[in-house]
């Protein structure tokens, strides 16, 4: 047959010296026109970014996006924005960062060579007298600190809400002057506590905890997941009994067990709700794997000699990576609803520590203080919220069907 | 236009919406269909020839399609612009329609009888005994042997061919006026295929029936079509008396796709060669498990005892139906599925190798499959995919190295190498099976399995990868086991020829000697059904 005689845009742009039956058939219309250009790394694949055109698309997931985003950085500094040490002095010629440095308070003029109690009048007043520059967060509490100059008994009112009658009783009962009041924006705890530095820092926590958790429990539920899809047969049979088993373990009294015995702490709670939060993706990636290692190109990987270890990173994991970034979202807000029940229940985070779920069995514990379940109601509602928007969206933009007009 | 047209087209246009943006997948065709004749719409693949067929039933995914011009005029009633329960009417009645894919087409719960219980139902009314009555009717009309046992069969248990005589019987149960074929033989084997084309053809001339017969395959147009038309791009660029436009094709497509039937030019025989591989009485047996304790009760024999021996430089072609063996043939041989028996591959035993001792073997022996869509991981670029093996068998090889040697060898299967950067969605179907190629080719190896990799190009894309395959052979000194159903390209590549069937060998022996002169019934009517769309008699081929 003679190629030659093929109408327009058969053979086009090939190299010149291939013999004209060698030609490739039609060029593809490229839509990008990147043809030549090596793609440099930070350049998303064609299908990525029209999967981030998709994600885009969707408002309300894509504007949850930086809402959340931005919360948790602004989080991530609670540091400098509710802190009841100033974060910076410049005294007697010497500069202090308290917020980095634990002083001692000699060095304001105390004698006692504890840890400098910045909230101390007596401090302040010497600060004031030796004409000290301070520079303090918004907030001058951090999740911790105690307002010892409360207008009523505790839990007290969010400091905007005092009406005279309050003012009145508390002066009377020899409770601080209105005039004289700290601002507690969200009124304090049963413990004297500042609401809002509390919810700063526990929705650092939470987020902290539930990225950690969602993090460590993929990489186990993947690697796991990985191991069964690709080898099958006996590896595959008992893996999944042993799950089965596993997962018919009544959970949460497990974990109120074993969160008796052991002291509970950060890093406690992540090894024990990890015992269980990683079989969520197994079924999921074991499922793709077992599709994909059938695939044309895997078996042209072993034909080609690639070892076992290369085909599932390089050829297989990017296929189950897409089920599980739509779920990523997903687990991360049940993993922040599991501490937060952990929490409210008393059997999650050391006392003190700033938690979402403590405010909350406060909340049930003083019904008299409404501040208390709205602050805690409103942080784990948005923050739940945000996250499952953004999930959502995921979800709509790596579905290959779903058309955004 | 005169009273006897059964369908008019005028003007259709089919839009799909696609990302925010609208293309255009059929441009202002026009054609009619006159009672009792058959009309064949030619084309390649994305030509838009099953986006019409769709469109007339209206089954399009509406309103993702969209029609901006047409008119499809069927009995004077404007198909277009039925309201959708009226097109209900139409639908199963007066215009039905066959699809490609037997094994999907039917639904896997319901029963024979049930499947084409419903349509009578529907549309006449018809239930209980008259319903069976006219259900054996259709079934006989169709040749499925003994149909009143076969009332109760479900889909699974007829074979492909079956299966799709049965969705004819469903076409043709309340004697539509129309009866649209879309690609119908084109998931089925060679012999069944010839029967089918052979079914419709008889019975369209009985009922005197218009038929729509959509396809790619030119011999099929020739075999059953009085009229054609030729589409490309969603136009129809040619469209005519089947004679005239075989005879004297008028615009160049058409003529470029009258020209690409591969040429045959095999590589010749090569007696005195050194045998490059051979295996005795390969077995693959699949074990069938029962019970509890999934003991074995006996086996699927996908190849049972075959010896084969190749010679280098030499092509030894495969062919046989699906099921036959032939592609198990080909991953036992290369130890990618286990098996019994010696393979002797370059001297060596491959037999019980482990995966790691096979390695330094890999890159001597090589396979290209069939569906380039599957065959290339969609997350790696063109570089990537071709270096993947450079990687593996010489690891000391400096990047530079490896990306000359990618480009060479794109260079070789007649690839713009400035493309390697690119994914492989971004090419076209032969291209991609350039590129699958090329990953083979990269290693230098002397044998190459070819696993049907023609089999989902078109035509015009065909022609042009065997004369591909054909020139590496002789630049390269390949050796080639090719592995197909289409005879045609077989003819065009095989030196020799192993012609198989449940997993044994039928008949072997030099390609140009067996075409000529074939010793087996079963070859004769193989043949016969690939290169004329004969049917054999009864009892040598299995519908």
């Amino acid at each position: 047959m003679d190629v030659k005689t093929l109408p327009h845009g058969v053979g086009d742009g090939i190299e010149p010296g291939i013999p004209p039956e060698l030609k490739p058939d039609a060029e593809p219309a490229g839509p990008l026109g990147l043809s030549g250009l090596p793609r440099r790394g930070f350049e998303f694949s064609p299908l990525n970014a029209r999967r981030w055109r998709n994600f885009k698309a969707n408002r309300r997931g894509y504007w949850s996006l930086w809402i959340f985003l931005v919360l948790f950085v602004v989080s991530l500094f609670a540091e400098f924005i509710a802190n009841d040490k100033p974060l910076f002095i410049h005294f007697d010629g010497k500069t202090y960062f308290p917020v980095f440095f634990t002083y001692p308070d000699t060095e304001f003029g105390d004698d006692l060579g504890t840890a400098a109690d910045y909230r101390d009048p007596h401090l302040q007043k010497f600060l004031d007298e030796h004409n000290a520059i301070e520079i303090w967060a918004p907030i001058r509490f951090s999740y911790n600190t105690i307002n010892d100059n409360p207008p009523s008994a505790f839990p007290s009112k969010p400091t905007w809400m005092l009406t005279t009658a309050d003012c009145d009783f508390a002066a009377k009962n020899g409770y601080a002057k209105c005039g004289t009041l700290e601002y507690n924006w969200a009124g304090t705890d049963d413990q004297g506590r500042d609401v809002l530095a509390r919810m700063i820092y526990g929705f650092r926590i939470s987020v902290l905890f539930g990225l950690a958790l969602t993090i460590v429990s993929s990489v186990i539920g993947v690697a796991a997941g990985a191991v069964q899809g690709y080898f099958g047969g006996w590896t595959d049979l008992l893996f999944q009994r042993f799950i089965e088993i596993w997962t018919s373990v009544p959970e949460l009294y497990l974990l109120l067990i074993i969160s008796s015995v052991l002291v509970p702490g950060f890093f406690v709670l992540l090894g024990i709700l990890l015992l269980f939060s990683w079989v969520r993706l197994v079924g999921l990636v074991r499922a793709e794997f077992l599709r994909g290692r059938n695939f044309e190109y895997i078996q042209a990987a072993r034909a080609l000699g690639v070892s076992n270890k290369v085909i599932m990173f390089r050829h297989l994991l990017p296929n189950a990576m897409v089920a599980t970034m739509t779920f990523l979202p997903f687990i991360m807000s049940s993993s922040v609803m599991t501490l937060t029940a952990l929490d409210f229940l008393g059997f999650g985070l050391p006392p003190g520590s700033p938690s979402l779920g403590e405010l909350l069995s406060q909340a049930k514990a003083n019904v008299q203080a409404p501040w208390l379940g709205l602050a805690g109601f409103f942080t784990v509602a948005l923050m739940l919220s945000l996250l499952i928007f953004v999930g959502e969206a995921v979800r709509d933009a790596f579905d290959p069907r779903k058309t955004f007009a | 236009m005169s009273d006897d047209v059964c369908l008019s087209v005028r003007d259709l246009s089919i839009g799909f919406h696609s990302g925010g943006r609208e293309h255009l997948a059929v441009d202002r065709i026009s054609f009619d269909i006159v009672k009792g004749e058959c009309l064949a719409l030619v084309g390649e693949s994305g030509s838009g020839k099953s986006a019409t067929a769709l469109s007339i039933l209206r089954l399009l995914p509406y309103p993702t399609a969209f029609h901006p011009s047409g008119v499809i005029n069927f009995h004077g009633r404007d198909l277009l612009k039925l309201s959708e329960r009226e097109m209900r009417q139409v639908r199963g009645d007066d215009i039905t329609i066959v699809f490609q894919e037997p094994m999907t087409s039917l639904n896997p719960l319901h029963t024979i009888e049930k499947q084409i219980g419903e349509i009578l139902l529907l549309h006449r009314g018809l239930t209980g005994k008259p319903a069976r009555e006219r259900t054996i009717e259709v079934l006989t009309q169709v040749g499925i042997p003994d149909p009143a046992t076969r009332l109760k069969s479900y889909p699974h248990q007829l074979s492909g061919g079956q299966r799709q005589r049965v969705m004819i019987a469903m076409a043709l149960a309340n004697e539509p006026d129309l009866l649209i074929a879309d690609e119908p033989t084109t998931a089925l084997d060679v012999t069944v295929q010839a029967q089918i084309i052979a079914l419709l053809k008889d019975i369209q001339s009985r009922l005197h029936m218009s038929l729509l017969f959509i396809t790619h395959d030119l011999g099929i147009v020739r075999k059953i079509a009085q009229r054609v038309c030729v589409m490309k791009d969603g136009k129809i660029v040619e469209h005519g008396p089947v004679e005239r436009v075989f005879s004297a094709p008028a615009h160049p497509y058409t003529q470029a796709l009258m020209g690409a039937e591969p040429r045959p030019d095999p590589a010749p025989p090569r007696p005195e060669a050194p045998v490059l591989l051979k295996t005795e009485d390969l077995k693959v047996w699949f074990p069938i498990t029962r019970g509890l304790m999934r003991k074995t009760v006996g086996y699927v024999k996908a190849c049972d005892g075959l010896s084969v021996e190749l010679r280098k430089g030499e092509t030894l072609g495969v062919v046989g139906e699906s099921g036959s063996g032939k592609s198990t043939l080909g991953r036992a041989i290369l130890r990618l599925i286990s098996s019994d028996g010696p393979i002797a591959f370059m001297g060596s035993n491959l037999q019980g190798l482990t995966f790691k001792e096979m390695r330094p073997h890999r890159h001597d022996m090589q396979i290209v499959f069939q569906d380039p869509y599957g065959s290339l991981s969609p997350r790696m670029s063109v570089a990537e995919i071709v270096k993947e093996g450079l990687k593996v068998h010489q690891p000391d090889m400096s990047n530079k190295e490896r990306d000359e040697r990618v480009v060479q060898v794109l260079r070789d299967v007649g690839l713009d190498p400035e493309m390697r950067f690119r994914f492989p969605h971004e090419f076209s179907g032969g291209q991609r099976q350039r590129i699958a190629v090329a990953r083979a080719l990269v290693l230098e190896p002397s044998f190459i399995v070819l696993d049907e990799p023609t089999s989902a190009l078109d035509m015009v894309i065909q022609a042009q990868m065997v004369d591909l395959l054909r020139d590496l052979q002789k630049r390269h000194n390949l050796t080639y086991l090719f592995i197909s159903h289409d005879l045609r390209v077989v003819a065009a590549l095989a030196s020799r020829l192993l012609v198989m069937r449940h997993g044994c060998v039928v008949e072997a022996g030099e390609a140009a000697e067996l075409f000529r002169n074939p010793k087996t019934d079963y070859t004769r009517a193989l043949f016969a059904a690939a290169f004329n769309l004969d049917t054999a008699p009864e009892g040598v081929v299995e519908q």
